[in-house]
């Protein structure tokens, strides 16, 4: 199985791997990295088996190295992901990614009489618990938690 | 504390409430004087508040200052479709505070982000009231003559009511034992008692008060409001639960009162309106000079 895992997703020459995503989160990852608007050569596998996930999947950017603060944006659907930075087929830094304190413009208040819902305004969002990540709205006050986590499209 | 805006009752610190309790003392003895002379306040009430306008406006008035603004967005450009934004660029430009009060929640943080004059939060929504708040300060202290220690009776919606979630915020300041009292529906949200709870305060729910109101230093009552039950008969049968007469209230405490942030429509009955108890229109009295204390201080007049 493993051996065909790496068939699936190939190897890349110098780039970025982010493994561990869960499998059912693999589309906001991509939305929020902005994955979906670049040229580079990107190739994807999910629902792939993971003893800790269940089903996870993994993207493999070619040429793209990201900033801390960008690449834990994605820490909101994918907290347990894990970074390899290649350089010439070989992993020369790995990053775990970790839940930023504030969160601003990526995911939508889940309180739809909320000013962000209401005009042209950017959401911002404190982070109150990292661990379920719980976000209070700078704005209204209220609380989106994990499971009503809209992102916003790229 | 000069040029900034009140939002939120958890902009203010502990020692910002007091400054203002303080300010608001000195009002109450001293109601009319003239230091907001050359002064222009706007009140903008998107939705209709008639009691909220008319205390900032009495508060802005016995200062001297002037007060333009509307009353109801139907009479504004906002029905031509102009946005909040737009609207408070604009307004700043003829007033040096903004009142104002928006249907739509953190609608007055935003303008407090984008308005080169204060932001004074009169409601937004569901949200935040932070003058009633303060001026709920005043009058539990103004009465029991401390604000530390007291045991707080919250009675009636505890799910919807944004006054109760406000007062509790500020009253975790000072070491309050809150009874919650409401039916099942509309119980205190579990937010609210994590954050008691992370904070070590004690509180306590009942479905009921009569066995334990000898306890309270303060009732606080709420409208149980009947579009808030998703049974009709469930509403009818608890109801009653949740109205306040003259006779529950006869093995008190000489010093309790009871407040309600008004208007009432059945919850506290006639009859208590002439027990000592009754506070409530002291307390929309005492919210002139809250108000005032508020703006004079924002102002940097105070």
């Amino acid at each position: 199985m493993k051996d065909k895992k790496q068939l699936v997703v190939s190897a890349i020459k110098d780039g970025t791997v982010i493994d561990h995503i869960p499998a059912n989160d693999l589309f906001k990852v991509i939305s929020i990295l902005g994955l979906d608007h670049i040229d580079n050569y990107i190739t994807f596998g999910t629902n792939l088996e993971s003893k800790k996930l269940g089903k996870k999947a993994i993207i493999k950017i070619s040429y793209v190295f990201f900033r801390n603060e960008d690449i834990n944006k994605i820490a909101l659907v994918a907290p347990d992901a894990k970074l390899n930075v290649i350089k010439d087929y070989k992993v020369v830094e790995k990053k775990v990614v970790e839940v930023p304190d504030e969160i601003i413009g990526i995911a939508r208040c889940v309180n739809p009489m909320c000013i962000t819902n209401k005009e042209n305004v950017t959401t911002k969002f404190q982070v109150v618990n990292k661990k379920t990540v719980s976000l209070e709205c700078h704005y209204c006050e209220k609380i989106t938690d994990k499971a009503n986590l809209v992102i916003i499209k790229g | 504390m000069k040029s900034k805006s009140l939002v939120s009752i958890s902009d203010y610190t502990k020692e910002e409430y007091l400054k203002i309790l303080n300010l608001a003392a000195e009002f109450e003895a001293n109601p009319v004087q003239e230091i907001l002379k050359g002064f222009v306040v706007a009140t903008l009430f998107f939705e209709p508040s008639t009691r909220t306008r008319l205390s900032f406006e009495s508060a802005v008035n016995r200062l001297g200052g002037r007060i333009l603004g509307f009353s109801d967005a139907g009479t504004t450009s906002s029905t031509k479709g102009e946005t909040l934004r737009d609207t408070i660029l604009t307004v700043s430009n003829y007033a040096d505070l903004i009142v104002m009060r928006h249907p739509v929640e953190g609608g007055a943080r935003f303008a407090s982000e984008i308005s080169p004059v204060p932001i004074v939060n009169a409601g937004d929504g569901a949200n935040q009231h932070p003058s009633q708040t303060l001026l709920d300060l005043y009058s539990i202290r103004k009465t029991q003559g401390r604000l530390d220690n007291l045991n707080i009776f919250m009675i009636g919606d505890l799910k919807y009511g944004r006054t109760v979630h406000s007062l509790l915020q500020a009253l975790s300041h000072f070491n309050t034992t809150f009874y919650f009292i409401s039916p099942d529906e509309l119980k205190m949200p579990d937010e609210y008692k994590m954050f008691l709870d992370n904070l070590g305060l004690k509180y306590y729910e009942y479905k009921e008060f009569t066995d334990i109101v000898d306890k309270a230093d303060i009732i606080y009552m709420t409208r149980v409001q009947k579009e808030r039950f998703s049974d009709p008969i469930e509403y009818e049968k608890t109801k009653n639960a949740y109205v306040l007469r003259a006779n529950m209230l006869e093995n008190t405490k000489p010093k309790m009162k009871v407040l309600h942030p008004l208007p009432r429509v059945n919850e506290i009955h006639l009859d208590v309106d002439d027990h000592e108890s009754a506070y409530y229109f002291e307390q929309a009295q005492n919210g002139v000079y809250t108000r005032q204390a508020i703006i004079s201080s924002i102002l940097g007049v105070k």
